[in-house]
């Protein structure tokens, strides 16, 4: 007797988590309720980090005072995205971006929009587009994206360490 | 690094494909360990321990897979790690099966890693939505594909440079029985045709979705000088990491891939990388790496690593050849990536490396990294006793 | 071998904690452990750590809990996928070359987020067991079951959880303490029988941290060091049906190749009940002689990919603070005790 080998089976895995952001992302997350992007501050190297997650990772100290930081950026580097993912859907191309915000000391993804995928550049200065006040939420993903702004590009040299 | 001696005694590894239905995880991980018991002319009764690793386990969807593989990987009544380095696991893995040889623990020590990702899918894995974090998600290349326009535009480097990569890999990959990417009919044309995925990363430039594994066999020096295979010295390992997340890091030229690397040409004795080292397999799972890892590695200047690509120097029949094999971008079963790089290059000095044999290797490299570029490990072996 | 030594020991409370994350439940115990050293995480020759992607629910999760450390400039850093006694054998291991002459292990874990019972279902077969999702507790119970079958009494049950609230009295990190009397606990209903609730672990989160320093530099960095006499680690065929369950052929062994010989102390990681007394019989302790888990134990607290590496710290911390000259650590892994590390230390 031969039997067709069985070469899968299925088996659904389902796991529920809550998680804790922790007490210094928590700052963060309440200052996006309020459309404010809040970092903090290294108390040892005086790097703003955004979004702060408990430790200056360079120094392995925990963090000192909330600094809002600007909602205004330049764009250090994108890559321009021609395939989507399942949990996002978005038109092809779009432009996923490291954005530096003013004051900050680290880049953030955040998407590109407003301007054609072909004339995105590095250095260019964006800002955050937030969704309606109502929508606000404890999120990272109340600013929808950035666009471009009425400004020159931003010297290579003044976000080189940023790329 | 002070300690004992040690040597890789054999290697084995599976033919990598996108899905082996044949056999379950504990018959691919088998399949590995008992090639690599062959090749060392060994049975399991001679391996006092068994040092495992592989990526994250929701790539399977099996928590500490190790516990449920031990007996097909004949641990039981042994010692068994698991380790977990991210992508640079199985080169992190490697290195401490070597520490427990070099610290006089053990005699001879089996060392596996794998992935079967089409058990599970790893997309997913890496997507989980957490709320806090960043919610824009686009793989892997959208992770990487920015510093690679970082890379581009810090050294100038002609637009090309990584589909001269893609072409030498995947022509290497057909020399090698075990690679996952077989593509007779490669060319220029085609890669500079396929999709622009992330761009400045096409489709022909990222490295395939495999499920494989790899294994060696480390031995002590009296294990090795009773071996009547061919062996690889271990010259030296070392690893380094760097926080994913600090502010002013570089993550085109990473500070911890460049200690590493000096680190582990100090312990092989090691002055001049680009003449002493015969040949190399790097982690190169998107085209641009491999010049960026070029000049990680000390064997370029900054900002001068795809010269070496454009002049035909790493190709196989070039004065440094790296990724004989085929390298990540023609098998990729992530959690083994690292070791395979190991494992290949052990090959190169022992003469055993087949068709991609680079004529008289007798010191090469190995190399994996992981994260985003945060994690390193290294080794150096040799046809030599150092 | 080289002498290794624990110098110092810190460990967070293990509550269910619901305000900080990993790193920040690290950070304080990482500067507890390293205050008494004089040294910082920089100064540290190897890092290891121990944890899980499941128990945290995401890939990676000790990729962020090294922010804590401050790895810059770059460190020699490596990560076992277990709990942090094994981190630990990797950094003794890494101390043996003589290059080096310190390491830092740590481990963290918090089992609140999901449901740890059903998280642990993961690490079984994954085509013919864990498909049916038998639970933790289930697993442990049916493994309680085979140890009462082969000639025990639920009342050396009730003895262990007893003693172990007893002794976590003492204990300021342990959850659950108290004094109970055996025939109270005899009188609660059964959970999962032949297991009572108390005889289960609470769900805890936590963070540990130990200091290893060689030879010399142990000598320098504290007075009185609990130095590594013997360890290592075996492990058991998975399939429940294919071992004794009412023995630890795997903690045997270990126990054999540590030399564990007469102990002062033992701390073992058992989280539930009869675990304890199928460890302490693998390892010949006799109670009469050796003091069992004075710090509670795991059925104190026990956050998970943690509680192994704590029962190494406690002993040591113990024999550091002259409460006995020697002493045995165990640590568990996988189902109804499938991995087993022993770990033997002497102050002097």
């Amino acid at each position: 007797m031969t039997a067709e080998p069985i070469t899968g089976i299925v088996t659904p895995i389902r796991l529920d988590y809550t998680y804790t952001p922790g007490t210094a992302p928590s700052g963060f997350l309440r200052g996006m309720k309020e459309g404010r992007i809040l970092g903090r501050r290294c108390p040892q190297c005086s790097k703003v980090y955004v979004p702060p997650r408990g430790s200056c990772p360079m120094c392995g100290v925990e963090f000192a005072d909330e600094v809002e930081v600007a909602d205004t950026g330049t764009l250090v580097t994108f890559a321009v995205v021609n395939v989507n993912f399942a949990n996002r859907v978005i038109d092809l191309p779009y432009v996923s971006g490291e954005v530096r915000f003013d004051g900050s000391d680290t880049t953030s993804m955040v998407l590109v929009q407003g301007i054609p995928v072909d004339e995105v550049r590095m250095g260019m200065r964006v800002k955050a587009h937030w969704l309606p006040r109502e929508e606000w939420d404890f999120t990272f993903a109340n600013i929808d994206y950035v666009e471009p702004i009425d400004e020159p590009d931003a010297d290579y040299d003044s976000y080189r360490e940023f790329v | 690094m002070a300690g004992n001696l040690a040597a890789v005694l054999g290697t084995g590894q599976t033919k990598h494909v996108a899905k082996r239905e044949d056999v379950s995880i504990a018959g691919l991980v088998r399949e590995a360990a008992d090639r690599a018991l062959e090749d060392a002319g060994l049975t399991y009764a001679d391996i006092d321990a068994v040092v495992i690793g592989k990526a994250p386990d929701m790539f399977e969807g099996v928590m500490m897979p190790e516990l449920y593989l031990a007996e097909a990987l004949g641990a039981i009544g042994k010692p068994l790690i698991r380790v977990h380095t991210a992508g640079s696991v199985g080169g992190s893995t490697a290195i401490v099966a070597t520490h427990l040889v070099q610290a006089g623990v053990h005699e001879r020590v089996l060392t596996v890693a794998f992935e079967k990702q089409s058990e599970s899918n790893a997309m997913w894995a890496l997507s989980i939505k957490i709320p806090f974090s960043q919610p824009l998600v686009a793989g892997a290349g959208g992770y990487f594909a920015p510093i690679i326009r970082g890379y581009i535009r810090k050294a100038d480097a002609p637009l090309d440079t990584g589909f001269q990569v893609v072409l030498k890999d995947r022509l290497n990959a057909l020399k090698n029985p075990y690679a996952h990417l077989h593509q007779p009919d490669i060319s220029m044309e085609q890669i500079v045709s396929s999709p622009l995925l992330w761009d400045p990363i096409r489709y022909a430039e990222t490295c395939p979705s495999s499920d494989g594994a790899a294994a060696m066999v480390i031995g002590s020096e009296q294990a090795a000088d009773a071996s009547s295979r061919p062996v690889a010295w271990i010259h030296g390992t070392a690893v380094r990491s760097e926080p994913t997340m600090g502010a002013g890091r570089d993550r085109v030229n990473p500070h911890a891939g460049r200690d590493c690397a000096k680190a582990v040409y100090a312990a092989a004795g090691i002055t001049d990388p680009f003449r002493e080292i015969d040949c190399a397999e790097i982690y190169v799972p998107f085209s641009w790496f491999e010049p960026m890892w070029l000049e990680n590695l000390g064997f370029a200047e900054e900002g001068t690593g795809w010269k070496l690509v454009q002049d035909g120097v790493t190709a196989l029949d070039g004065d440094l050849p790296i990724n004989m094999s085929g390298g990540v971008l023609s098998s990729n079963p992530i959690g083994a990536s690292g070791m395979l790089r190991f494992l290949e290059v052990a090959n190169q000095v022992r003469g055993t490396a087949g068709e991609h044999q680079v004529d008289g290797a007798r010191k090469a490299l190995g190399h994996a990294y992981g994260g985003g570029s945060q994690f390193f490990a290294m080794w150096v072996v040799g046809k030599d006793k150092p | 071998m080289r002498d290794v030594a624990v110098v110092s020991f810190a460990q967070s409370a293990t509550r269910r904690d619901q305000t900080r994350n990993e790193v920040e439940i690290l950070m304080p115990v990482l500067r507890e452990a390293m205050a008494p050293t004089g040294l910082t995480t920089h100064d540290m020759g190897f890092t290891c750590s121990g944890s899980s992607d499941y128990l945290a629910g995401q890939a990676f999760a000790f990729v962020s809990a090294l922010d804590a450390v401050g790895p810059w400039p770059p460190i020699q850093e490596s990560h076992v996928e277990m709990d942090g006694a094994w981190a630990l054998y990797e950094a003794w291991v890494r101390l043996q070359h003589g290059d080096i002459d310190t390491a830092l292990v740590y481990a963290f874990g918090k089992s609140s987020p999901g449901d740890v019972g059903r998280v642990l279902a993961l690490q079984l077969d994954p085509y013919v067991v864990g498909p049916l999702w038998p639970d933790a507790v289930s697993i442990a119970a049916l493994q309680a079951r085979a140890f009462l079958e082969a000639g025990h009494d639920e009342k050396d049950l009730a003895r262990v959880v007893a003693r172990s609230r007893r002794n976590a009295a003492g204990n300021p990190h342990a959850q659950l303490s108290g004094e109970v009397d055996e025939a109270t606990l005899l009188d609660e209903p059964l959970y999962a029988d032949p297991l009572r609730m108390h005889d289960c672990p609470p769900i805890s989160d936590g963070a540990a941290v130990v200091v290893l320093a060689a030879g010399d530099r142990a000598r320098e960095l504290c007075e009185r060091p609990a130095w590594i006499r013997g360890i290592d680690h075996r492990i058991d065929v998975q399939a429940l049906g294919s071992r004794d369950l009412a023995t630890s052929a795997s903690t045997k062994l270990a126990g054999q190749k540590a030399g564990v010989g007469r102990v002062d102390l033992a701390e073992i990681h058992a989280p539930f009940s009869h675990q304890e007394l199928i460890v302490a019989e693998a390892l010949g302790l006799n109670e009469s002689t050796t003091s069992i888990n004075p710090s509670g134990g795991a059925l104190a607290s026990n956050p998970v990919m943690v509680a192994g590496l704590v029962r190494i710290g406690e002993a040591a911390r113990r024999l550091s603070a002259g409460e006995g000259e020697r002493a045995v650590a165990h640590a568990t892994s996988g189902p109804a005790l499938q991995q087993n590390l022993v770990c033997v230390l002497e102050a002097s």
